[in-house]
């Protein structure tokens, strides 16, 4: 039960979350509705106000982000956060390095062969293996988030978590990382917050509809789409 | 789908808009107009681009493709603060009220412009406080200790008191009670009375479809569908592809 | 303890008041230059390093005018209005063109000008101080001391001239208009504000009150192409204990300030007193960085 509250107004009030291994679970809701709060929340940028987040049986919450990511959640952002004037392996290079610790301040840091290969494993699952030299800021906005995603994968992650993946993209890079989304996910669990319909409708095992800082249903596809109070929260009727 | 064409040349036009933040590519080459007078619905999902078309008219956004044109000229690159003295007013989503000044000081960043005289000043005040009288009572209080609908309130009145042709309405019911959202309804219809223009965005179908003549639905950053306010209804297929889920 | 009070007893009484004259006479011309400052910072978020400069050229014109006229008050106002609009032109030509860019190259753009003038002056006028004589030479008996007249005249003229700046912040349009723009830019466009030109006017005033104090202090001490760069310093550390962006603040963190180097000067010489700036500096970077003055911390 997850409940956060901002000065007087409860962002997110008692929501209770429970995701299984291996699923697709989209998170979607009207504008306010809480959703980067929940996300926010679960990274550890925010400190739940009451309420506990249990991640693999072990409770994290109020753990700070580098904790939270060491124990294996992973978070994309809705703005994307590359390193623009490094090169897009060194971008994941670097997300791959946080899991391994070494105090050897004498060796280049490419030689550590094994951090390059899953730099460039990762660099591969989102189809920028051919861009591993191209520097971060020369590549286009769909690639950009791509890499994003790639800096996520590095870190090895269990649960995958996309904030607006497809933010800013055209059709065709839409469907390009939908295609991207679905080859990842059977080695990982995923938490996608969007706000296209047609692909949250096609890509989730199961959708949560956020409104107003509670959970207003949760349930497969089909279901969310013929629930009417569904409808209602988003057309407002 | 056929649109109830506007009586002479239209308002604005915006044509093949597209503008970026950053590299991210918002709209993907908007097209609408807005007639003289008329009540213009802008509608579709979170993040398809509604505020930022609003934006891009004001010029507070770059555009970096297409063009907006004015009863017929060009203003695509013109300087937000002479689009407002051309008459386009702005009321922004988040309200925007200067805090630190006084409800009067507000709207008079409005009416200080040249070539208004005092009594011209003092029929604008009285109109808008006849339209919001709470705004009266809270004169001289500073617009950070108004609440959220007064805020709201104070928006659209600052907005009046460039006397536009034209107000851009960013989703003004977002966030305010039932009562409240009446209470916009009606002042959208008393601004249509008078001759005003507006393109008004918002998330709530139904207010939309109620007081504008005709919408725009929006989706991915393009306009996907248009047509008279009397042709559709909240119940409508495409209300729900579009806007539900 | 008793130490303390043998201390605190043996401070001459008539040494403190004589020192509390001082440092508010300070403390206003200091608040003069500093209102300027702040002010330009707080709307378009520019470090104006060239602002002693201003100062100095302020008092140099001031030199020329009164060596032309003979008359301290022409002097004062010709000064005043010539450099806002030298400050305007610098405004339009160097800094308007880098809007929107990384901060640091108005910083440097502000730095360059700086050096620019100094040494202009250095060679126009050469390094010799030149002087205005005061308009009132009159002294009146403070204690044991010969007190100027012309002190307070300063302190009362420098506190008009805010007293009349802050008038015209708060009522007039100009002043809604500035206090919009530094409140929320964007929607100051919106309603019509034609921001660039706001910018262009504020550069102006702050220009011209830091061309005022450069006049009003000539007389006390002579005119050279450095006198600048103490005051600029000084008047930096009044912004940030102020709180940058507030004119209140700012008055009262030079007042205070002030006072404190005037007491500190009881018992070192004064350019150790100058050292007390400093310490109120830091520690209000360590505990109230938002300024000393300021409110509610953000």
């Amino acid at each position: 039960m997850l409940t956060v509250r901002f000065g007087g107004l409860a962002a997110l009030n008692q929501v209770n979350f429970e995701v299984q291994r291996g699923e697709i679970r989209a998170i979607i809701g009207p504008n306010g509705a809480g959703k980067s709060t929940f996300f926010n929340c679960l990274t550890g940028v925010l400190r739940p106000t009451a309420g506990k987040i249990y991640f693999n049986g072990e409770d994290i919450t109020g753990l700070s982000s580098d904790r939270v990511s060491q124990k294996g959640i992973a978070r994309s952002y809705q703005i994307t956060n590359i390193m623009p004037n490094a090169t897009a392996l060194e971008n994941v290079r670097v997300a791959a390095q946080s899991r391994r610790h070494s105090w050897n301040m004498v060796r280049h840091c490419m030689s550590f062969q094994d951090l390059v290969e899953k730099a460039e494993q990762a660099l591969d699952k989102v189809g920028l293996l051919a861009k591993a030299n191209e520097l971060a800021s020369n590549l286009s906005h769909g690639e950009q988030r791509n890499l994003e995603i790639g800096i996520a994968l590095a870190t090895e992650p269990t649960l995958l978590c996309l904030d607006e993946p497809t933010a800013g993209m055209s059709a065709a890079e839409t469907h390009e990382t939908m295609a991207l989304v679905r080859r990842i996910a059977k080695d990982f669990t995923i938490l996608i917050v969007e706000h296209d319909m047609p692909l949250v409708m096609e890509l989730a095992s199961r959708i949560t509809v956020l409104n107003y800082g509670a959970v207003l249903a949760d349930g497969p596809p089909a279901e969310i789409q013929k629930n009417p109070r569904v409808q209602e929260a988003y057309l407002k009727t | 789908m056929s649109a109830t064409a506007p009586s002479s040349e239209p308002l604005v036009q915006v044509e093949g808009l597209h503008t970026y933040y950053g590299k991210s590519h918002i709209l993907h080459g908007v097209t609408l107009e807005v007639g003289r007078g008329e009540v213009v619905g802008l509608i579709g999902r979170n993040g398809v681009g509604k505020s930022t078309t609003l934006k891009t008219i004001m010029g507070l956004v770059n555009a970096r493709q297409g063009e907006i044109r004015l009863e017929g000229s060009s203003i695509t690159h013109e300087a937000p603060h002479r689009l407002a003295r051309r008459g386009i007013g702005y009321v922004p989503e988040d309200r925007r009220i200067f805090r630190l000044l006084t409800v009067m000081e507000n709207l008079r960043t409005g009416f200080d412009r040249e070539g208004v005289t005092e009594s011209r000043k003092k029929m604008l005040l009285d109109k808008v406080f006849a339209y919001f009288p709470v705004l009266a009572e809270r004169r001289d209080q500073a617009g950070g200790t108004l609440s959220g609908g007064e805020q709201q309130m104070l928006a659209i009145a600052r907005a009046m008191m460039l006397e536009p042709k034209i107000i851009l309405l960013d989703e003004p019911t977002e966030g305010l009670m039932p009562r409240m959202v009446s209470q916009i309804h009606q002042i959208i219809d008393a601004l249509h009375k008078e001759g005003v223009a507006i393109l008004l965005v918002e998330q709530n179908v139904p207010l939309t479809l109620e007081a504008s003549q005709r919408i725009y639905i929006m989706e991915k950053g393009m306009v996907r569908h248009h047509c008279a306010t009397s042709e559709i209804t909240v119940n409508d297929p495409l209300i729900k592809q579009y806007l539900g889920v | 303890m008793n130490t303390i009070i043998s201390f605190i007893q043996n401070i001459p009484l008539d040494l403190l008041l004589i020192q509390t004259v001082n440092g508010i006479v300070t403390g206003m011309i200091l608040a003069l230059v500093a209102s300027g400052l702040t002010l330009i910072f707080g709307i378009m978020d520019v470090v104006n390093f060239a602002h002693g400069e201003l100062f100095m050229l302020g008092a140099y014109v001031g030199v020329v005018v009164f060596a032309l006229t003979g008359n301290f008050w022409i002097a004062l106002i010709l000064a005043t209005m010539i450099v806002a609009i030298l400050g305007a032109a610098m405004q339009i030509l160097t800094l308007r063109p880098l809007i929107g860019r990384d901060p640091l190259t108005t910083i440097l753009a502000t730095f360059g000008i700086s050096l620019i003038l100094q040494n202009y002056v250095l060679w126009q006028f050469g390094p010799v101080a030149r002087k205005i004589s005061e308009p009132i030479t009159t002294h009146f008996n403070l204690f044991y001391l010969e007190y100027p007249w012309y002190r307070l005249v300063i302190a009362g003229l420098s506190a008009a001239l805010i007293g009349l700046f802050w008038v015209f912040l708060k009522q007039s349009k100009f002043g809604v208009w500035i206090r919009a723009t530094t409140q929320d830019r964007v929607m100051a466009q919106a309603m019509g504000i034609p921001v660039p030109w706001v910018y262009t006017g504020v550069f102006a005033i702050g220009a011209a009150l830091a061309a005022a104090s450069g006049v009003l202090f000539a007389p006390m001490a002579g005119v050279t192409h450095t006198m600048g760069l103490d005051w600029v310093l000084k008047a930096f550390i009044v912004v940030v204990v102020g709180g940058m962006g507030s004119l209140g603040g700012s008055i009262a963190a030079a007042i205070f300030i002030s006072l404190l180097e005037a007491y500190a000067a009881i018992w070192v010489s004064p350019a150790q007193a100058v050292i007390v700036s400093f310490i109120v500096l830091i520690l209000t970077l360590l505990f109230r960085p938002t300024g000393l003055f300021v409110p509610t911390p953000k």
